[in-house]
């Protein structure tokens, strides 16, 4: 790879971090002492992604704005990757009406029709609009593709194998991605799925399956170029699944005393490790280092300051969007 | 009825007439397109897309797999980038199979996304019963997708309503599920009214989605109701005609938006209400209906009001046993004369 596109991947990756650590500081700040899940800036559910950069990161490197992605109840790293934009996305987690949804979604239900980004709290049921994305791209005879997310938990649900065949069935132009981070909540990937890659999968649908190991950003941006080739090229869907790291809890809030693994997870982050890789080879240096993590502090306290002046949506508009 | 009495007409069934609808549509928008179990060569199982294939090519008609969540969801996908699907679920009663993909995702992605992002769908699907299908094949379960907020629900009673909003459905920015009845279809394999063949205009006609009709007008008792039960009301309105019963019979035509209005200004002038409905009896339309007239004057009843519904069990195999849980034409009777004091 070159240095330059190394770089935009390391920096993509410290920009969603920074994100994700700003997101989590906002959070946290008004649930002490007692952590009320449903008091402070940030109410709700909130699902970080912190150590799954290296997925965003290397797929969305193959993306334009025209090209389509749906990802799952924890999205910040795609929408970030795929160039949503950050002050509207962070407004709309604030639930503010000058977020992305002005305050109806919330961070599970993010729809940005400028990047053909969406997401869905509803494990696996967020894959098969991607199908009908890429129909629609299809029959309009674009190059345009859609790209679906989801973890490795939701390949034992109805919805995945659903989407799966209609894409391969109809040589849609998709790409699935699945993020194995190896827990479903609280439940291990050994107890809830019979196979050791879900690229096997893929097989059972006439379709290319790939795994990619060790949260390589690098393997991923690779597997997923020559995917995201394919489908552009009218050759169908892949099925590509990253071994990725939940380095922090399911939600915010989640103990996580069901994780034997929890003290050796810090050391497996990707992003140091990253970094190592490239400022061995020359590709990064003590000043773009230090400019990677300014520009992404710049660009997220300005997004946190934007959602923080927007305001509440009147309680009296409840009504509005439920009908066009 | 709106439809502007000069325009020509033609006879159809209800059946052929949706067909029209949609092929005019598929004529006038290019993102017009269908998908579904059996749409295409086999013309739809209640032959709701016969015909469309041959004229517009399997690009365009699609046959899916058995897999309601993948096309279901693959139409919202669609819808979200600019094309207007018709996706079929074969059997309303099938919805247990894909309902996340319609009430989680095609009801709610407009209002999650601050009305950015549109979802111009219609989802069609058979209902009701009266053939013997079983607890699995014949219910009508319209109160439960109107319950769910986000999604228009139209129940046509006759091919010229049918054509109506079928167009109007497929213009619509909204998704909308389109609920037909096959006993309105006109089938020549299943028994029928005679009005489920009537005269559709030929040319534009939509009929607006949220405006009751009035096939009779009465003043002694208003009979509420939708979809084949229509049928059943007109016939006992003619036959009670005779005994000096004077029935107004108003047929909705879709329950979301519900003609909150129409019900109101007719219940004000008879005084009586019936409210016949092939659903569920609770927790549902009939209730909704009875509410709604409550809140804005209960005042205006003399009499209780009396529902004719499905009392709360699954719609039975047996012939005997089903005709005394669907809201046939002597009960609809019966409760009529118990609403008028006779």
């Amino acid at each position: 790879m070159q240095a330059s596109d190394q770089r935009a991947l390391f920096d993509q990756m410290v920009l969603i971090r920074t994100f994700e650590e700003a997101i989590l500081r906002e959070y946290h700040a008004d649930k002490s002492p007692a952590f009320d899940i449903g008091a402070g800036l940030i109410p709700g559910e909130m699902h970080l992604s912190a150590g799954q950069e290296p997925v965003a990161a290397g797929v969305c490197a193959h993306l334009t704005s025209n090209d389509a992605v749906t990802a799952t109840h924890r999205p910040h790293h795609f929408a970030i990757a795929h160039g949503v934009d950050l002050d509207a996305m962070t407004a709309e987690i604030f639930g503010r009406v000058d977020g992305l949804g002005k305050g109806r979604g919330g961070h599970m239900h993010l729809f940005d029709p400028a990047t053909h980004f969406s997401c869905s709290g509803i494990i696996a049921e967020g894959y098969p609009a991607a199908a009908g994305q890429a129909l629609a791209f299809t029959r309009r005879g674009t190059d345009q593709v859609a790209v679906a997310v989801t973890g490795e938990g939701a390949t034992n649900a109805g919805g995945f194998h659903e989407a799966v065949n209609l894409a391969a069935l109809w040589k849609l132009p998709v790409v699935f991605v699945v993020e194995d981070n190896d827990w479903g909540i609280s439940v291990p990937r050994a107890a809830s799925t019979p196979v050791d890659s879900n690229a096997d999968r893929a097989a059972a649908y006439g379709i290319p399956g790939v795994r990619v190991e060790d949260n390589d950003v690098e393997a991923v941006y690779d597997a997923a170029g020559e995917a995201v080739a394919r489908a552009r090229a009218g050759d169908g869907p892949t099925l590509l699944e990253v071994h990725t790291l939940r380095l922090w809890g399911h939600f915010e809030g989640d103990a996580q005393g069901y994780r034997p693994d929890l003290e050796s997870v810090p050391e497996k982050d990707p992003i140091p490790a990253y970094e190592a890789v490239l400022r061995e080879q020359g590709a990064l240096d003590d000043a773009a280092v230090e400019a990677a993590h300014k520009s992404a502090k710049d660009a997220v306290e300005t997004a946190i300051a934007f959602a923080k002046a927007s305001a509440e949506p009147d309680p009296g508009s409840v009504r509005d969007y439920v009908f066009a | 009825m709106t439809t502007v009495t000069e325009q020509p007409t033609r006879r159809l069934n209800t059946a052929k007439a949706m067909v029209e609808a949609i092929a005019a549509e598929m004529e006038r928008d290019d993102n017009v397109f269908v998908l579904g179990e059996d749409v295409g060569a086999y013309g739809g199982i209640f032959s709701s897309t016969t015909g469309l294939l041959d004229r517009f090519g399997p690009e365009r008609v699609m046959d899916t797999p058995i897999s309601e969540t993948g096309f279901i969801g693959a139409a919202i996908g669609a819808a979200t980038e600019g094309m207007r699907p018709i996706v079929e679920l074969m059997f309303v009663d099938f919805f247990g199979v894909c309902m996340d993909q319609i009430y989680n995702h095609m009801a709610k992605i407009h209002f999650e996304s601050g009305g950015n992002v549109t979802v111009p769908m219609v989802l069609m699907t058979a209902v009701g019963g009266g053939y013997s299908d079983g607890a699995q094949h014949s219910q009508c379960l319209w109160g439960t997708f109107a319950h769910l907020p986000g999604m228009k629900v139209v129940v046509p009673s006759n091919p010229a309503d049918a054509a109506g909003l079928m167009t109007a459905a497929i213009r619509d920015d909204n998704p909308v599920v389109f609920m037909f009845h096959k006993g309105v279809m006109g089938l020549p394999w299943m028994k029928k009214n005679p009005r489920s063949i009537g005269p559709v205009p030929i040319g534009e006609h939509v009929v607006e989605i949220g405006k009751a009709a009035t096939p009779r007008s009465g003043s002694d008792v208003t009979v509420v109701t939708l979809s084949l039960s229509v049928h059943h009301a007109l016939d006992v309105a003619d036959e009670l005609a005779g005994d000096g019963v004077d029935v107004e019979v108003l047929d909705l035509r879709s329950i979301v938006p519900l003609d909150t209005d129409a019900i109101i200004e007719s219940v004000s002038r008879t005084g009586r209400l019936v409210i016949v409905d092939e659903d569920y009896q609770s927790f549902g339309l009939s209730g909704e209906i009875a509410a709604r007239v409550a809140e804005h004057d209960p005042g205006l009843l003399r009499a209780p009001i009396r529902r004719v519904a499905v009392p709360d069990v699954p719609i039975p195999y047996s012939r005997s046993l089903e005709y005394a849980a669907l809201p046939t034409p002597a009960r609809i009777k019966a409760a009529i004369l118990e609403a008028v004091g006779r």
